[in-house]
């Protein structure tokens, strides 16, 4: 038996049993699972967690999960990066990535809460799985529901690039491409969700499909020896990832696996399309739409359904939110791939130029502990650094013309 | 001919289970009242103090009313309107 108690609406507070359901039916506002935390801390200590495979399973009290884990068995645990190098240029004591680069098997954060939503859509008896993506969660879905035995359709806008459509079709989904942009394929597919019985993972199954971003929080106090970090600074497209970092760091404090919580959240989004962090930055209380213009296409959400609660976590955490521009982006996964090693998509070039920003201005102390979080593969997005690359060295095949290109190299 | 308006599944109890229902063209928020009429209890659902809630979209053949003119879109005959639930963007 899980721990999950009921589905909560976040807005008015109504509860509801734990079924596929994701809005308040009197208000709208977005379902949440509630879980029993006296029952979980009794199981789920430091030392249980210890001897678990190192997986995004090892917490899966804390996940909306019935039974056992039934996908991704093997995702999750990325590495915990010390970046001293960047540290060294950034000017700040101690920084670090969490690298989702990585993650098995489809090298980006969605395979985490793809994981925890296709074994909700078993446990709830779906046969089919689907969901609206331009890239990283088509990518998980196709993938994981493949390896599961799950019937999958996929559904994109019809002007995506043939190589994240190849990414995608590989694994054999039912790949729906619409006459129309990311926008619209949502709207399609909440009506599509309407009429036919099918586990939409980022509709019907949301609810428990966000639940699965908290991995990457408790990781993260995991590889730091069960301590939270003074900053993270992540990613915004929808807001969810934000929010449920900050979520897995407050329940990891309130069953006592870490003991001190001060943890600054910061949030980081490209200025071509930038609702949440324009909105801390103002001040204001509304996301104001955009109609989103930046090579951080995965980031490229104009209407974010968590942009509200987002900046509420900003806010009280004493966070801030900061946009970045799209040759900064650029710069920054030349930056980490150069110092760390680590190619990342542009999202992750979108959050590390923010931190880049936020430590400049002073917003990040750079005598405190910083996590960033790179949430996705740079093989994936390799179109977006065309013309921006260090040159390529061309020689004859003959010692004499390697030595003198190594004379201009100046070595 | 009027205007198209298409339910969501949380409103449909409402509707007494009808996706789809027709209204009278003219603005979003008198649209909302007149619903109300017939479907008693849709307008407070999706709107509170003449503003439609934060976690509604509306759409007017598919554009956000908000880059229209929000409550105030005014909606013409022959027009759809779609009612969705904020959800979860699916693109990163």
């Amino acid at each position: 038996m899980g721990f999950t108690k009921a589905l909560k609406c976040r807005e008015c507070s109504r509860e509801y049993p734990v079924e596929p359901i994701y809005v308040c039916e009197f208000c709208f506002g977005p379902l949440e699972a509630v879980y029993d935390y006296d029952g979980i801390k009794k199981v789920l200590t430091r030392e249980t967690i210890a001897a678990r495979p190192r997986t995004l399973w090892r917490y899966k009290e804390l996940l909306p999960i019935a039974g056992e884990p039934q996908v991704g068995l093997d995702s999750g645990f990325s590495p915990l990066i010390k970046a001293d190098n960047l540290a060294r240029i950034l000017g700040v004591k101690e920084l670090y990535i969490k690298d989702d680069t990585v993650m098995h098997p489809t090298l980006s954060f969605k395979d985490r809460v793809v994981s925890v939503a296709l074994t909700k859509a078993k446990e709830f008896g779906f046969d089919t799985v689907a969901c609206a993506s331009t890239g990283n969660l088509a990518h998980s879905v196709s993938a994981l529901g493949a390896r599961s035995g799950l019937k999958r359709f996929v559904f994109i806008p019809a002007s995506l690039e043939q190589s994240k459509i190849t990414a995608s079709v590989v694994y054999e989904p039912n790949l729906i491409a619409v006459d129309g942009n990311y926008d619209d394929v949502n709207r399609l597919c909440s009506e599509i969700a309407n009429k036919h019985r099918w586990a939409f993972v980022n509709i019907n199954i949301r609810p428990f499909y966000a639940e699965g971003s908290k991995t990457m929080g408790f990781e993260i106090l995991d590889q730091l020896g069960w301590q939270a970090p003074d900053h993270v600074v992540v990613p915004c497209a929808s807001g969810s990832l934000l929010t449920k970092v900050w979520k897995s760091f407050k329940e990891a404090h309130k069953i006592g696996l870490i003991n001190d919580l001060h943890t600054k959240v910061y949030a980081a989004q490209a200025t071509g399309c930038s609702p949440i962090a324009a909105a801390i930055k103002s001040g204001a209380d509304v996301i104001r739409p955009v109609k989103p213009d930046t090579i951080a296409k995965s980031l490229a959400i104009g209407n974010p359904a968590d942009g509200y609660y987002a900046t509420a976590v900003v806010r009280e955490t004493g966070g801030y939110g900061e946009h970045v521009s799209d040759a900064e982006i650029i710069h920054a996964i030349k930056l980490l791939a150069a110092t760390e090693g680590i190619f990342a998509e542009t999202a992750g070039g979108v959050t590390l130029a923010a931190a880049k920003r936020l430590i400049e201005a002073g917003k990040i102390d750079k005598n405190g502990s910083t996590v960033i979080c790179i949430t996705g593969n740079g093989l994936k997005t390799q179109e977006a650094l065309a013309g921006h690359t260090g040159e390529v060295h061309h020689i004859k095949p003959n010692l004499a013309s390697f030595e003198d290109v190594l004379a201009k190299i100046g070595r | 001919m009027g205007v198209k308006v298409r339910i969501p599944t949380p409103l449909q109890r409402l509707t007494g289970g009808k996706e789809e229902v027709e209204a009278q063209p003219g603005r979003i928020i008198d649209i909302i009242a007149a619903l109300d009429k017939e479907y008693p209890g849709i307008a407070e659902r999706i709107s509170e103090g003449g503003k439609v809630r934060r976690f509604v979209n509306i759409y007017v053949n598919e554009e956000d009313i908000r880059f229209l003119s929000a409550e105030n879109t005014a909606v013409s005959d022959g027009q759809e309107v779609s009612i969705v639930p904020a959800i979860a963007g699916g693109r990163i």
